[in-house]
């Protein structure tokens, strides 16, 4: 089991979270293995770069859902907001990629911030409605408005200029998935960074317990708040990346369905476990492509069936399977 | 001028009582074990198919059918209930949301599998198809079916909820569940029947559904989101709330599709979210 956690002083809390801090070569062997694809996968690369985009994406999940337990039916929302930004923007301004992704997440972050204080104030049904409602209404604005959305027909006329004005966007994706890594690993700095800190700690407290976090006096609804918008910004930057690499934007980056893979990625790699996502959406777009000769109708069975399976079965993903199994080993020959 | 308005209210009228028949057993279910089952409307697809079946391939004149879609619906929901969401009561929300709604994804591909994606056609009665005019206004005779089903079923309810002795046990636990259970009542015992009823409802209601809204693999997913709104702003585990809150519903979602076509369902939703911050409990919710 994992190790007693009895904190006595602001020290040894200090001392505790900079050993959580610390990278193991796990992790390490993980990120340099990320890098393969162009050795060893050279033809899916594309694939590659979309997996990287998704882990992004339900990393970003991962940061509300796993940490401060707010359950979402609408992340999308912010995805769909960042890929139609850096869309609309290229399509009528500049296709300058750096730029875009920046302006699409702090577009994504503002939308995130308005609507964090809706969120801050509910839990149980009334939150998860609410989050199914925004990003319905979203995707609904987004098919009214086809004049700057294009509708149901999607976004016309996606023009992004080279990477530097050196690497083009190309068919194989060795730009695009170099490009998608890059912005997953530090956007991962930064959420490692964040909930190793004791931010990150009060966020797993409002997590276990939404009653006693505000008794001991912390500002629940400003952490939330927070927390939300971070989120927003980086399910925004995945929207963009994913808008800026394929060149095109149509409405199911703002569907529920959307919302709905995403959280099912995140719950098959494991919640609340930085890596789960990343895990969750290489082993879910991995299958994907390998079934990619089934009818998504059918598709939708077995994901159903192993969200149930998950859900029952393995409590903690992918990851916390593997804690689990490990764990056990170390028990038995230790 | 005021032809096209009470023909909007009427037909609005029928289409909420549509939404109250799929929507009234989650408003009681949620109540009493505080269970967010997302699969309801699975229910209300699986009785539209058992319609659309018996007509189809056994020949059932369709009246008869309604109560088999109920039925079937309702044994199908107890089968769930005892395999699957029995362990779920005490798990998270999260957790709740994610089995509830893996149930809709096996439910909406199973039906892709059996019975196709294309709309499902049901061929309706003669006494049923036509309509009458009343002081100018179109009634359709379906229309008036549903709504008398509807208004029978929610007095039905409504007189059971409140005098009979299952009623009472019903209102006890959703009122206070720990204590009901201190009391001796077997809540568990009244969920399972609950739960079927509900579901039988709904599964009801999805037969209705077809001749007005039609019926394919997607409904599951469709009317779960009405099917929300009705319990969120009815409140949970009141008839007549689900009642009111259906009709509102169904009027006012026709006449914005009647007169600001080219929103959609844009206004819903954001009546829907505005609605939730100002009363989180619902319009006619008591907590």
């Amino acid at each position: 089991m994992a190790s007693p956690q009895t904190v006595a002083s602001p020290a040894a809390a200090h001392l505790y979270l900079e050993r959580q801090t610390r990278w193991n070569w796990a992790e390490i062997a993980f990120w340099i293995a990320a890098l393969s694809p162009y050795l060893l996968f050279d033809s899916y690369l594309q694939l590659a770069s979309q997996i990287a985009i998704t882990a992004l994406f339900a990393l970003s999940l991962d940061l509300i859902l796993g940490y401060a337990g707010i359950v979402s039916l609408g992340h999308a929302a912010f995805f769909g907001v960042g890929a139609y930004t850096a869309g609309i923007l290229s399509k009528y301004y500049w296709g300058e990629p750096l730029s875009l992704l920046v302006v699409s997440a702090a577009l994504a972050g503002l939308v995130g911030y308005a609507s964090s204080f809706i969120i801050a104030r509910f839990r149980h049904l009334a939150l998860i409605m609410i989050t199914l409602g925004l990003g319905l209404l979203l995707y609904e604005a987004a098919n009214s408005a086809s004049w700057l959305t294009g509708g149901a027909d999607g976004l016309q006329g996606v023009r992004i200029r080279p990477l530097f004005e050196t690497f083009k966007f190309d068919l194989y994706g060795r730009t695009a998935y170099a490009y998608s890594l890059v912005v997953l690993f530090l956007s991962f700095l930064v959420a490692r960074r964040l909930i190793h800190s004791p931010f990150g700690l009060a966020l797993r407290g409002i997590r276990e317990n939404p009653l006693r976090m505000p008794a001991i006096g912390a500002p629940m609804a400003s952490h939330i708040r927070r927390i939300y918008t971070l989120a927003a910004v980086m399910a925004g930057m995945a929207g963009a990346l994913l808008a800026e690499t394929t060149s095109t934007v149509s409405l199911e980056v703002l569907s529920f369905q959307r919302s709905a893979d995403v959280l099912v990625i995140l719950i098959l790699g494991g919640a609340g476990r930085l890596y789960g996502g990343i895990l969750g959406a290489i082993a879910y777009m991995v299958a994907r492509d390998q079934f990619s000769g089934v009818n998504p109708q059918y598709w939708y069975f077995w994901i159903g069936l192993m969200l149930v399976a998950v859900v029952m079965f393995l409590p903690n993903g992918i990851l916390g399977g593997l804690a689990k199994l490990s764990a056990s080993w170390r028990r038995r020959f230790t | 001028m005021w032809g096209p308005l009470a023909g909007i209210v009427f037909d609005g009228f029928a289409y909420g009582m549509l939404l109250f028949l799929l929507s009234v057993g989650l408003s009681v279910t949620l109540g009493m074990m505080n269970f967010i089952n997302l699969a309801h409307c699975s229910f209300g697809m699986l009785g539209g198919y058992v319609t659309v079946t018996l007509i189809d391939q056994a020949g059932w004149p369709f009246l008869a059918t309604l109560p088999a879609a109920f039925v079937v619906a309702a044994i199908m929901s107890v089968l769930l209930e005892r395999l699957l969401f029995r362990r779920m009561y005490r798990a998270s929300d999260l957790d709740q949301c994610l089995v509830t709604i893996g149930v809709v994804f096996m439910s909406v591909a199973g039906a892709a599998y059996i019975w196709g994606t294309v709309q499902q056609p049901v061929q309706l009665p003669a006494y049923l198809s036509g309509s009458r005019i009343y002081f100018g206004i179109n009634f359709g005779e379906y229309r008036l079916f549903l709504i008398a089903v509807a208004v029978v079923i929610a007095l039905a309810l409504v007189a059971g909820l409140e005098w009979t002795r299952f009623g009472a046990q019903v209102r006890a636990a959703v009122d206070n569940q720990r204590m009901a259970r201190g009391l001796g009542l077997d809540v568990d015992g009244a969920f399972s029947l609950t739960f079927a009823l509900g579901s039988g409802l709904a599964g009801l209601g999805g037969a209705l559904a077809i001749a007005m809204v039609g019926l394919d693999p997607a409904f599951a997913f469709a009317y779960l989101v009405y099917v929300l709104i009705v319990v969120s702003v009815g409140g949970l585990a009141s008839i007549g709330g689900s009642f009111a809150a259906a009709a509102l519903l169904g009027i006012s979602d026709m006449a914005g599709k009647y007169y600001v076509p080219e929103l959609g369902s844009f206004l819903i939703y954001l009546v829907m979210v505005g609605l939730l911050v100002w009363r989180p409990a619902g319009l006619f919710g008591r907590r």
